[in-house]
């Protein structure tokens, strides 16, 4: 059974002239993963530093786990996990060092930081110095830090960026796991490329406002954006609607609904094909519609 | 609800002290680990040793013990060394962690901000007593170890008197770097602090002493510009004690004075605890 773990309803934030945030509605459920995308300063860390009760909303209501973040709803905290972005933690402490701290903080005993190394594949690397530890490493330091206690919610902050595709899928096999387990999961991100394929729900968010929600596919039938079609001809080609390259091949585009006629169209007659690409509208042309949209 | 609920942590009511220990345990951990507490402690002793060592050779074994004039020349040392070690320790603590990025990761945790604040005071406080008594204390016991009891007490007030100094400024130091946002800012204010309660504010009221003359100024308006200095309090206190007060100036000067020890330390404390909540208050409302 899933039950709303955050939920934010109405909330503007103010800075000053500057709105950061702009009558903002959401909810998150548990055992879901939530992408929050948007572009650097579109808002995304001011949602977050008000769920954390970090940051008081102007106008609106925020509630995590059904308490007030920013009143004495204390105890909440204890029960998320939280990576901010670019955290860089005292190098001259051991992994083990940095994580006691941040266990003690939680009120935890002391034997859950052996699986918390293990569970982010750093077990040999617990006793040396956070100076020794590469990139990688000390992001997923961070990672076992917001793992501590078994958070309900699990709030990272481009917890990928500068990771290489590797560890990348590493890090969000471990999320997911958790998400599994009925944590929620909220990765925000400022490209929908970053958390490609791991989301259950894509949120974006331009110039403070919710653009879009909604699982990726059905961001994609409502964008219902053209897939490019290019071949290249054997023989006689009728060249209407298409569109010829340099190379001599022939591109076009079309809706998606129309791919498969196209095809089956071009198909029926093999011999005239030599060589055939269809080329779907990738993350970044899905996120750059609707950026686009906002701004029309 | 899922049976995540059964293994998350159990919430504990979040209780002040506990945390803002852990928060000092970790203050203290860094400090050793990154030599400040050595850098300190060395530079210490070694001004101490240094002063201690030529301070006692014209006295020689005759006339006032030679510890007594060690702590003397200690205090004036201190006037000047720990107020300025206490604010480059202190004004790092907030702004620096805002910095990397610490700051935001430690206040989502369950922990009052007010820990916060009083655990980063209470570890580079122990850090400060640490690096001061050992400091001191091997210059006292490069002197001579068998001085007599009362010169051993009037040093040991000397010392509890220069950690208590120490904390008025890691508290103003803590101020700074609360109400400000970027650390260079709240070392701006450091140094500023420094100057102006260890060195400008002796220049002012000594240029009211001589052009007034001394004698016109009520004793109770001397002794309201003295208490309003943490480092004049600190100065009354330990350069007109028994034992070392005929030693100084000040000494003269404390006789007549109506600000007893009991009330230059409250001084002090006060200026300890001043800036401390106001830092806290100001942290607790604080956005980030």
């Amino acid at each position: 059974m899933t039950e709303t773990t955050v939920s934010l309803v109405g909330v503007t934030k103010r800075y000053g002239a500057i709105t950061a945030v702009r009558d903002l509605d959401l909810d998150l459920h548990s055992g879901e993963i939530i992408a929050l995308v948007g572009h650097n300063g579109a808002g995304k860390t001011t949602q977050i530093k008000m769920m954390l009760g970090l940051a008081r909303p102007t106008t609106g209501a925020v509630r995590l786990l059904g308490t007030d973040p920013t009143g004495d709803g204390f105890a909440a905290r204890a029960q998320i996990g939280y990576l901010p972005e670019s955290v860089s933690f005292h190098l001259a402490m051991t992994g083990r060092e940095t994580l006691a701290f941040y266990a003690r903080l939680k009120s935890l005993e002391a034997d859950c930081l052996d699986p918390a190394f293990a569970a982010v594949g750093l077990e040999s690397a617990a006793n040396r110095t956070l100076g020794t530890y590469s990139k990688g490493m000390r992001q997923r330091l961070g990672l076992a830090q917001a793992l501590l206690g078994r958070p309900r919610v699990l709030i990272l902050d481009e917890p990928t960026s500068g990771l290489d595709p590797a560890l990348r899928r590493e890090f969000y096999a471990i999320v997911a796991r958790r998400a599994a387990e009925g944590a929620t999961v909220l990765l925000a991100s400022h490209a929908l490329t970053e958390i490609e394929g791991c989301a259950d729900r894509v949120v974006v968010v331009n110039c403070g406002t919710k653009i879009a929600d909604g699982t990726l596919d059905a961001l994609r039938a409502t964008a219902s954006l053209p897939v490019h079609v290019r071949i290249r001809t054997a023989g006689e080609f009728e060249d209407t609607g298409w569109r010829r390259l340099p190379d001599g091949s022939f591109e076009t585009q079309v809706a998606p609904h129309d791919k498969l006629p196209l095809l089956a169209h071009l198909l029926a007659d093999p011999c005239m094909i030599a060589d055939l690409t269809v080329t779907e509208p990738t993350l970044d042309d899905l996120y750059a519609h609707y950026l686009q949209r906002e701004a029309a | 609800m899922s049976d995540l609920a059964e293994t998350a942590a159990v919430p504990r009511r979040g209780r002040p002290m506990p945390m803002a220990l852990t928060i000092a345990g970790r203050e203290i951990r860094e400090g050793f680990r990154n030599r400040w507490v050595l850098a300190t402690t060395l530079l210490l002793a070694a001004l101490a040793l240094t002063l201690a060592l030529l301070g006692s050779a014209p006295t020689g074994t005759v006339g006032a013990s030679r510890l007594d004039v060690v702590t003397v020349s200690l205090a004036s040392l201190t006037i000047f060394l720990v107020p300025l070690i206490a604010l480059l320790l202190s004004h790092d603590a907030i702004a620096g962690e805002a910095e990397r990025g610490t700051l935001l990761l430690l206040l989502a945790y369950p922990v009052r901000r007010t820990s916060v604040i009083l655990g980063k005071f209470l570890g580079q406080l122990a850090i400060l007593a640490f690096a001061t008594t050992l400091g001191y204390g091997v210059a006292a016991l490069a002197v001579g170890w068998n001085l007599g009891a009362a010169a051993w007490a009037a040093f040991a007030a000397m010392v509890g008197a220069s950690i208590l100094l120490g904390g008025v400024f890691l508290s103003l130091g803590l101020l700074a770097s609360t109400v400000v946002r970027q650390r260079s800012t709240a070392g701006g204010i450091a140094i500023g602090l420094w100057l102006f309660f260890v060195l400008l504010y002796d220049m002012a009221f000594l240029g009211l002493l001589v052009a007034t003359g001394g004698h016109s100024l009520p004793s109770l308006l001397i002794d309201m510009l003295l208490g309003l200095n943490p480092t004049d309090a600190y100065r009354l206190l330990t350069l007109g004690m028994a034992g070392t007060a005929d030693l100084t100036g000040i000494g003269a000067l404390a006789g007549q004075t109506a600000l007893t020890p009991p009330i230059l330390v409250s001084i002090l404390a006060a200026w300890t605890a001043g800036p401390l909540a106001l830092a806290a208050f100001v942290f607790s409302r604080r956005e980030l």
